[in-house]
């Protein structure tokens, strides 16, 4: 195996489009290590992104943020402004392993794992994050984050590719963001479901713009387009949030595993949509 | 010689709460654990695991991975011994030694998914895990079970083809999974249910949990060519790791010398062999030092958790609350090999009450798992879970408070136990009245909260132990002692030779010797080592006094009765004795050489009389209704320990314990896929709590002093990890208004229950 740093984003990409065999990028390295320990892949390169000057700045972007790639958890969690604009994310991340794990595990690389289960990958696609990808040849192109992990362990990225950044944009006035995960812990677990909730009320508390999305309860996460409507001109109230319970309970598509049965994750499922539906109004009308 | 004395109630230095002796190195990271030691040109062995849940072993062909560059050696069952079931013992072996040489080796047939059918030693880890890729198996995979009930069956997959129940009359003329089934009688069973005004009956589940200790097992061996060989390994016992070692590779006892490691936790499960006697035959055939390490994944796989259970009971009482009658069938598997805790289990369920009229059927099973190893309180917390369920369920039936309910019943001194003895003074009561009288008791639980109570009861055990207390020149004392400290006895045993000597805990260290620096001692377990080593150090504590009057009266040149010991000096016993100034424990120790050379006491004992602890556990929690999910919010310990000579370090048992039972009542268990194969074996997915899962867990130690002891102490280790199942099924079943009858009470079952879909 074959471990490189490289110092440039060109370098990184040129690396890893030349080699042959397996190669893959390593962020924090919390997914990776482990899986080398385990034998579960025995990559020929490594390619670690942090030494690339700015992979782990956040910056402020058209009145929204972009965060690097090597951006750690808990760097993350210590950004007011990040903090201001996007509890819902930011939560979600915070959520990953413990204090030890925030050190190093990234958001990017949550979202290149690919887990279905993955914590802060439902929380930025309710964000409408993108994620800028850069390719070998310098090229970049930015995508929803909701295109990039497209099954259990596989992701959308060519040979050659890297996810940069991730881009958060500006939040409108009075709006608010949650993420909510069911572990039988209180830390270190894999959601058995998660969901995440972004939405925007007008003065008279009546939601004009809204996303819902859940985790672990399909091969991807999931946008629950009909959880959006059932409470998009509604004021939240119980009526509205009782009916994005049922409909976010029907649209999950869960398995039944080690982790969950099938109606568990779906009744749990639509508990969890409808709580993080209450938190992010209420953050939403805090801000008005 | 048996130590006479009475046993004492004031104290010097017992009771107080110093630094341990370990800790410092444990806390910097010096202590050495198991795969802490390096030797010369060492090499890493690595064992190859069957995939099979249960298969034959048709052919193993080690050619390909002998033929690796750095492969040093290959064992396979070949290589061992054939021992037999009818093989004779040596040493001080309490499992069967052919079962234990089956399970660290397959023989003709892998009876789980993990059992060891080979294994090599190589120059590096890589090369190693290379080689176990390389050895070509032929399997024929057979049917296998896995589920206690299922195993039972007329039809189920035979695990052993010859295996014949024992203890049944008239004996069975087929063979079955069932290896043993024993019978405890009590009283008139019909009697007692007649004279019963309501009875709760139901059938619980218990899945297997883990010991969980961090330290994965580990060891080095270094076997040379004149038949010596050394071990040092992570163990409770390293006694009897070097009795069963050298029956499996049928050496003598003198040529194996085992040494004991730090150890990062045991719980039972280091009292046996897995690695250690592969490791001393890779060792043996390479002519080098070979180290193992387990795996987290090898940990969970192949190193024993508790059994699994199934238990039907059935108790009866009368309207004000007195317990007529209880029987039970209580049904444990042992994993591939017989030996579940059953039969100790069930009769610690019961053991807390005076009950009259009792019978318990009992059935040891076989079943395709790893082999059981001890885990805390062996057997106790599963019979407890059903008992203690079913008394919750006659006080809300009888609108009794379950306390009080639990002090009608409670066992005092001479009332009759279960399990056979008589009781003498105990602390049932006490811990009862105590746990009913403590302020936590006070808050009011809110909606979907609710507590649970129950109690819980270990025999507690005695047993052989040698020590040794060194006197130096300088006054300064070195104790060994032969029991491996998992939960801080060597500060204990410090405190009880410094409280014996009269003089400061500081100036007495205390170590760990090998094998064969003492005489035989049992592993550490069955909480006896605190009761019976610091019997020993007391004994040999006192020896060393007797010594010092003798050297004093000497000096003196007077008789030695007229000697007294006296705060930690020899004086004369009275003005007849001559006007001599005191000599104190510094100076005669000084004089050693000149009055006779080394002062040592010993004691070599078979230690008795170790007290029975009792235990009443209070949790308060609260269901998410809408998820299953459990939050503790309130937790109260209270434990008699007889007399606490640390108290920190018992206040840790009743809390450790209490922890391991919360995870094993909510979260913890034993997944396996329809192909017998073990889903879960990873800290990941097998859920034991995490710090913030818990709130700060509150104790109280109750000290009704054991007369088997001179300070009065009684083993608390175990005890504490009984009432938690029960305790917080109980407190389940009130917050949900359902009863909970299954381990793990994970979210998706409480919410099958709550939504009535269970
Ligand atoms: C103890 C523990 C607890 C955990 N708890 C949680 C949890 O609660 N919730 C949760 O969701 N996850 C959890 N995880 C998983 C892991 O920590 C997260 O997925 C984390 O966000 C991964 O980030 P990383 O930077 O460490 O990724 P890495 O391990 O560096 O990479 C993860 C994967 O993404 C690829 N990758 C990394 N960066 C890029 C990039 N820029 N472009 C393309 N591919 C890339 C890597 O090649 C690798 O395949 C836990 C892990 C551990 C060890």
């Amino acid at each position: 195996m074959r471990y490189e740093a490289p110092r440039t984003l060109a370098d990184a990409t040129g690396m890893l489009a030349s080699c042959q065999g397996t190669a893959r990028v390593l962020a924090g390295g919390t997914d990776l290590l482990v899986a080398l320990r385990s034998g579960l892949v025995e990559p020929e390169l490594v390619v670690d992104i942090k030494r690339i000057p700015g992979m782990a700045d956040i910056v402020a972007e058209d009145g929204g943020w972009r965060v690097g790639a090597a951006v750690p958890g808990a760097a993350l969690g210590h950004h007011d402004g990040v903090c201001r604009a996007w509890p819902g994310v930011v939560e979600a991340v915070e959520l990953i392993g413990s204090t030890q794990i925030q050190g190093r595990a990234t958001m990017v690389g949550n979202l290149c794992n690919a887990s279905p289960a993955a914590d802060s990958v439902p929380a930025m696609m309710a964000a409408g994050a993108l994620a800028r990808i850069a390719g070998p040849d310098g090229t970049e192109r930015d995508v929803p984050v909701g295109d990039v992990a497209i099954g259990p362990g596989v992701t959308s990225l060519a040979p050659g590719e890297l996810v940069a950044s991730i881009f958060l944009p500006e939040t409108p006035a009075r709006s608010g963001d949650a993420y909510l995960r069911l572990i039988p812990r209180t830390e270190m677990d894999i959601a058995v479901v998660g969901a995440a909730v972004s939405l925007t009320l007008d003065e008279g508390g009546c939601c004009t713009a809204a996303k819902v999305v859940l985790g672990a309860v399909g091969p991807r996460a999931l946008v629950v387009e009909d959880g959006a409507a059932a409470i998009l001109g509604t004021t939240l109230d119980d009526e509205a949030l009782a009916a994005l319970e049922r409909v976010a309970s029907a649209a999950a598509r869960p398995i039944d595993d080690k982790r969950g049965t099938v109606p568990y994750r779906r009744k749990v499922a639509g508990v969890l949509a409808r709580r993080a539906a209450h938190i992010a109004s209420r953050r939403a009308g805090e801000k008005s | 010689m048996e130590l006479e004395f009475t046993t004492r109630t004031t104290f010097d230095k017992v009771g107080t709460r110093p630094p341990r002796p370990d800790g410092t190195d444990k806390v910097t990271g010096r202590a050495l654990y198991g795969a802490d030691l390096a030797g010369a040109d060492m090499l890493v062995g690595k064992v190859l695991r069957s995939p099979h849940a249960h298969a034959r072993i048709l052919a193993i062909d080690t050619s390909r991975a002998e033929a690796l560059t750095g492969v040093k050696a290959v064992v396979t069952r070949d290589d061992f011994p054939h021992i037999g079931p009818e093989g004779t013992v040596k040493g001080e072996v309490e499992e069967s030694v052919w079962d234990v040489a089956r399970n660290v080796m397959a023989r003709d047939k892998a009876l789980y998914e993990g059992h060891a059918v080979a294994a090599v030693a190589a120059t590096s880890t890589a090369v190693a895990r290379q080689a176990l890729k390389l050895i070509d198996i032929t399997w024929q995979v057979l049917p296998h079970v896995t589920d206690v009930d299922e195993a039972m069956r007329s039809d189920a997959p035979l695990v052993h083809e010859d295996m014949i129940t024992a203890g049944m009359d008239p004996v069975p003329e087929e063979p079955s999974n069932i290896a043993e089934y024993r019978k405890v009688e009590m009283g008139d069973i019909e009697a007692g249910f007649a004279a019963a005004d309501v009875i709760a009956e139901q059938s619980f589940r218990t899945e297997a949990a883990h010991q969980g200790y961090i330290e994965p097992h580990a060891c080095v061996a270094s076997a040379s060519e004149d038949g010596l060989a050394e071990l040092w390994c992570c163990t409770q016992g390293h006694f009897s790791v070097r009795d069963m070692c050298a029956n499996i590779l049928g050496m003598d006892l003198a040529s194996l010398r085992v040494t004991s490691s730090e150890i990062g936790g045991g719980f039972g499960g280091k009292t046996t062999v897995f690695l250690e006697p592969v490791a001393l035959l890779l060792s043996r055939k390479s002519g080098r030092p070979v180290k193992m390490t387990m795996s987290r994944d090898e940990v969970f796989r192949a190193s024993g958790p508790t059994s699994s259970t199934s238990i039907t009971a059935r108790i009866g009482a009368t309207r004000d609350g007195r317990i007529t009658a209880c029987d039970a069938t209580l049904r444990y598997q042992g994993g591939a090999f017989p030996g579940s805790p059953v039969g100790i289990g069930a009769v610690c369920g019961m053991a807390p009450y005076d009950c009259p009229n009792v019978v318990l059927h009992c059935y040891d099973v076989v079943v395709n798992r790893p082999k059981a190893a001890a885990y805390r309180a062996p057997g106790a917390p599963m019979a407890a879970f059903a008992i203690e369920s079913l008394l919750d369920d006659i006080a809300r039936k009888l609108d009794i408070d379950p306390v009080e309910l639990r002090l009608k019943n409670a066992v005092k001194e001479g009332s009759s136990s279960v399990y056979g003895p008589t009781f003498g003074p105990i602390g049932f009561e006490e811990c009862l009245e105590t746990a009913r009288d403590h302020p936590s008791l006070e808050a009011v639980p809110g909606p979907n909260q609710a507590r649970g109570i129950a109690a819980g009861f270990w025999p507690n055990f005695g047993g052989q132990t040698s020590v040794t207390v060194n006197v130096n020149t300088d006054g300064t004392v070195l104790v060994s002692l032969g029991t491996p400290d998992i939960g801080g006895s060597r500060a204990s045993m410090c405190l009880m030779a410094a409280e014996e000597l009269q003089i400061p805990y500081e100036r007495v260290k205390a170590i760990i010797a090998d094998t064969s620096a003492l005489g035989h001692n049992d592993t550490t377990g069955g909480s006896r080592v605190t009761h019976s080593a610091g019997l020993a150090t007391i004994e040999a504590s006192r020896k060393v006094i007797d010594i010092m009057k003798r050297r004093a009266a000497a000096t003196w040149d007077i008789d030695v009765d007229a000697v007294v010991w006296d705060q930690g000096c020899v004086r004369p016993s009275g003005a007849n004795a001559g006007d001599h100034e005191p000599l104190t424990f510094d100076a005669i120790a000084a004089m050693a050489s000149a009055t006779g050379g080394p002062i040592a006491g010993h004691a070599e004992i078979n230690a008795e009389g170790a007290g029975a602890s009792f235990a009443v556990h209070v949790c308060d929690l609260e269901v998410d209704p809408e998820t299953g999910r459990v939050t503790i919010l309130r937790y109260l310990a209270v434990q008699d320990a007889g007399k606490a000579i640390h108290p920190d370090y018992v206040e840790g048992q009743y809390q450790g314990g209490v922890t391991q039972g919360i995870g094993w009542a909510l979260n913890e268990e034993y997944i396996y896929g329809s192909d017998g194969v073990l889903q879960n074996p990873g800290f990941l997915d097998y859920r034991i709590p995490v710090a913030s899962d818990l709130p700060m867990i509150d104790t109280v130690i109750v000290e009704v002093p054991n007369p088997g002891h001179p300070y009065g102490v009684r083993g608390v280790g175990e005890t504490p990890i009984v009432p938690p199942l029960a305790a917080v099924a109980n407190a389940v079943s009130r917050a949900i208004g359902r009863r909970m009858t299954e381990t793990p009470m994970s979210p998706p079952r409480i919410l099958a229950a709550i939504d009535g879909t269970s």
